[in-house]
């Protein structure tokens, strides 16, 4: 066995309250393209940094090529030999390809520049990837893939033995994803041994040649990319095994009445690019739908389409059976939607407003300016939810950013739910909230369907979504995969679903 | 139950600007060596004094600082307010210089000319997408050359009985300036927290990309504030004409946006937008012409006197900062200790 050329050991990260990273062990070889996986949280991103220098560990030793090494900074990592390139390019779009590629270390003299030197360096660093192109051209006049392609000539300049990809396809479409990876076998064939971080497990196993697990900040296991199975990798990373079966509770008899009435909301065919792939989906009242994927399936995107945040380039929504189009979040209010959003901090709460401010404001939006709630009806409405969702707040009149997050999370619920809405859209209505919080919000998913609501319950935790919904369907890859009810829904099936590959033609009875 | 009464009160945005201009009272007490200063005298049934005059030539910023407060507060700022101001002055003599124009014709055409330079803004802002702060730079600048367009660079001389009214006639034995101003501020804070505007303005600050998910029209809240504030500058041009009986397009409102932005930040209302004081920018605006006022008493030269304006901001402001004062808290007891 050869000795790898990176090996991190032991690795801890501790920030308040939270334990990002506890012994994680990590190591790639000279001329492998090594995968590291892992949903969110689980401390990807942590690891990364702390191998370029961000973060210093508290705990462990960063081998590179048998010698220790400590970056305190990303400078002084890339002088160690590990470049980064990051998902959002952080390059200088005013700036030409050339100037992009050697800012920081232009040749020259006594603060004067050696053009030509500048040129020539940053056309041999391009030539080594295979692209052609003007290197006096701006770089924001380039595609995003091409973008990325100089962030990655830029990162090669340097003797760089590690190349570090953090999520590098996001953005980019099929053709330039096939064109990332020949540079990558090129690269790999050179012998630099690559990190590749990603979402999409199709291309783990286009391109890898070994991956790495995390799950909650530690190891769950390192394996050759062929020999491990997609099911397989998919448990590890939610940390189920796949033999678990657990059952919807309780569904059987919710549904099935209901099947003659038309949809509350059928879509065909949405589409958007780099965002879903033509959605078919329909939302009934007195169910809770179950939207399952793994992290950048387009779950978030579905739910953003749904309400009008982002707008459709192909495809059909009907809404009680007329042909809508969603413009803004406003005529999906209008429509009766609601849509709680999984950032709660940039897209749910006015921090420096009152809870009661809070509460009635989509009500109050609703209705317009003129049409007012009376300062009486507000507070009334706002302990009528503090009650009812048993929020805990010293009152009305607390501005929100003093709330815990499970309590902030119960103000939007009961904003929306204060509008009397008949499809309400949850987007990930549990995350970073303790688990007491978490049984309430279930209790009110469950209460919201026995009232006639259409539920559309988006999260990546697999045993809640079987917990809770009466029908599931499986987004992968920014595709509809499979649709389960009733007692079809189990966690060793959605999981299989999100996972892809061999069981692909199961789910076409289930549909 | 008194005690935090009195706290609470501390906390008030307005409780700093109101003892800004208690202090520069009290200058003006002892350097004067007599109470001259808070002298009122009635003649005619007007009253004149000191602190009426402070009154009637502090009306066209409390005007101004009306509608920024309502810019500032949905993340906004507004530069274009002085040159409005010139327009409205502007479009306002050249329609009184014919005799067949009325009054209320010149003032209708005068304030929807400047109503529709803040929509401008607005649309800038919210459609085009540009920085408040270079949208507004634009009808700035645009809003200066427009004015002396009309009047072919010249001051126009106004000379119309009832247009004078505005800004020299007396009611109620104040000036009518200050009337209408107070009046207005009255009717805005009705009208914005009796309505639901109020906490439209403050949530679309607070949090835009939430106001939107929440199914608020926040483009159309943003271009209202910013037509607002354009009426507002371009009632305070007419004021400003009327009080010299001329307009001037090349001075006229000169420096006017940044006595606005002061009045407003002095009053307690943030930057960075969401919760704003409407009390606090009309106590802003009077801090800053008591201190103008006290400056000439004190016969600091005009030159000299942005300084002392200066410092008087920089103090209120760091007065206003919890972070600050809490120092200045620590500092206190550590002394009382010692």
């Amino acid at each position: 066995m050869t000795e790898p050329l990176l090996a991190m050991r032991g690795i801890g990260k501790r920030f308040p309250g939270v334990v990002a990273l506890n012994g994680v062990d990590f190591s790639v070889r000279a001329g492998e393209i090594h995968a590291l996986l892992g949903e969110n949280g689980a401390g990807k991103s942590t690891l990364i940094k702390v191998l370029t220098g961000v973060y210093a560990p508290d705990a462990g030793e960063i081998l590179l090529n048998g010698r220790r090494v400590a970056p305190a900074s990303p400078k002084e990592a890339e002088a160690c030999g590990i470049s980064t390139v990051y998902q959002e390019v952080n390059l200088v779009p005013s700036l030409s390809i050339a100037e992009n590629i050697m800012l920081g270390r232009q040749p020259g003299r006594a603060g004067l520049l050696n053009w030509r030197a500048l040129r020539r360096r940053a056309r041999a660093a391009l030539a080594r990837l295979e692209i052609e192109c003007d290197v006096e051209a701006e770089l924001g006049s380039l595609s995003v893939a091409l973008q990325q392609m100089v962030a990655i000539a830029r990162a090669l300049d340097l003797q760089a033995r590690l190349l570090v990809l953090d999520e590098p396809t996001a953005s980019l479409d099929e053709k330039e994803v096939a064109d990332l990876f020949a540079i990558m076998r090129r690269l790999r064939g050179e012998g630099l041994g690559i990190v590749f971080v990603t979402h999409f497990l199709e291309q783990v196993y286009a391109v890898t040649d070994r991956l790495t697990v995390l799950r909650n900040g530690e190891l769950v296991g390192e394996h050759t990319t062929a020999g491990l199975s997609r099911l397989a990798l998919v448990s590890q990373m939610l940390g189920r095994e796949v033999t678990a079966e657990i059952a919807a509770p309780g569904v059987a008899a919710a549904k099935g009445e209901k099947k003659s009435a038309p949809p509350l909301l059928a879509a065909r065919g949405l589409a958007r690019r780099g965002a879903i792939q033509g959605l078919d989906l329909e939302l009934h009242c007195g169910e809770v739908t179950g939207l399952a994927g793994l992290l950048g399936s387009g779950r978030t995107e579905t739910a953003r389409l749904l309400f009008g945040i982002d707008r459709a380039d192909a495809g059909e929504l009907r809404v009680r059976g007329t042909l809508t189009r969603l413009r803004s979040p406003r005529e999906a209010a209008r429509l009766g939607f609601a849509f709680c959003s999984e950032d709660r901090k940039i897209e749910g709460i006015f921090p420096n407003l009152s809870v009661r401010e809070n509460l009635i404001f989509a009500l109050q939006a609703k209705q317009g300016a003129w049409r007012v709630l009376g300062r009486a009806e507000q507070v009334q409405l706002t302990e009528h939810y503090i009650a009812a969702l048993r929020i805990k707040t010293p009152g009305p009149e607390t501005p929100i950013r003093n709330l815990s997050g499970g309590n902030q999370q119960k103000v939007l619920l009961a904003r929306w739910l204060a509008t009397q809405p008949e499809l309400i859209i949850l987007d990930e209505p549990t995350r970073g909230i303790d688990i007491g919080a978490k049984a309430e919000i279930e209790q009110i998913i469950a209460k919201l369907r026995a009232d006639g609501l259409a539920v559309l319950f988006i999260s990546s935790e697999i045993e809640e979504v079987v917990h809770n919904s009466t029908r599931v369907v499986v987004l992968r890859e920014r595709r509809r995969v499979a649709e389960f009810t009733g007692g079809d829904i189990t966690a060793g099936r959605l999981m299989s679903a999100m996972a892809g590959g061999h069981v692909e033609s199961k789910r076409q009875d289930s549909e | 139950m008194s005690e935090t009464r009195l706290q609470s009160f501390c906390r008030s945005p307005v409780v700093w600007p109101l003892a800004g201009i208690l202090l520069l009272v009290l200058v003006n007490l002892v350097h004067d060596r007599s109470t001259a200063f808070l002298q009122v005298t009635v003649t005619d049934g007007h009253l004149y004094g000191t602190l009426v005059d402070i009154l009637n030539q502090g009306s066209r910023c409390m005007l101004v600082a009306l509608g920024m407060t309502l810019v500032i507060a949905v993340s906004g700022v507004d530069l274009s307010v002085g040159s409005l101001m010139a327009v409205g002055a502007a479009v306002a003599a050249v329609l009184l210089a014919r005799e067949a124009h009325s009054v209320a014709l010149a003032m209708t055409a005068a304030l929807a000319a400047t109503a529709l330079a803040g929509l401008a803004s607005g649309l800038l802002v919210t459609w085009v997408r540009v920085q408040p702060i270079v949208a507004t730079l634009i009808l700035m600048v645009v809003g200066r050359g427009v004015a002396q367009l009309i009047t072919d660079g010249n001051v126009i001389i106004i000379q119309r009985a009832g247009f004078e009214f505005l800004g020299n006639g007396y009611l109620l034995g104040l000036p009518f300036s200050t009337v209408l101003v107070v009046a207005l501020y009255l009717g805005a804070q009705v009208v914005l927290r009796r309505s639901a505007a109020g906490l439209f303005i403050e949530a679309a600050g607070d949090n835009e990309t939430a106001s939107r998910f929440a199914g608020l029209a926040v483009g159309r809240v943003k271009c209202l504030a910013y037509m607002t504030s354009g009426l507002c500058a371009g009632l305070a041009g007419l004021l400003a004409a009327s009080n010299i009986r001329a307009a001037d397009t090349l001075r006229g409102g000169e420096n006017m946006e940044l006595d606005a932005i002061f009045a407003v930040v002095v009053g307690g209302t943030a930057l960075t937008g969401g919760r704003f004081s409407l009390l606090g920018s009309l106590v802003g605006a009077l801090l800053l012409q008591t201190l103008t006022v006290t400056m000439y008493n004190l016969g600091v030269p005009p030159a000299v006197a942005p300084v002392p304006k200066a410092l008087l901001i920089i103090g209120v402001c760091l007065l206003q900062s919890e972070k600050s004062r809490r120092w200045l808290g620590g500092l206190w007891s550590a002394r009382k200790a010692a």
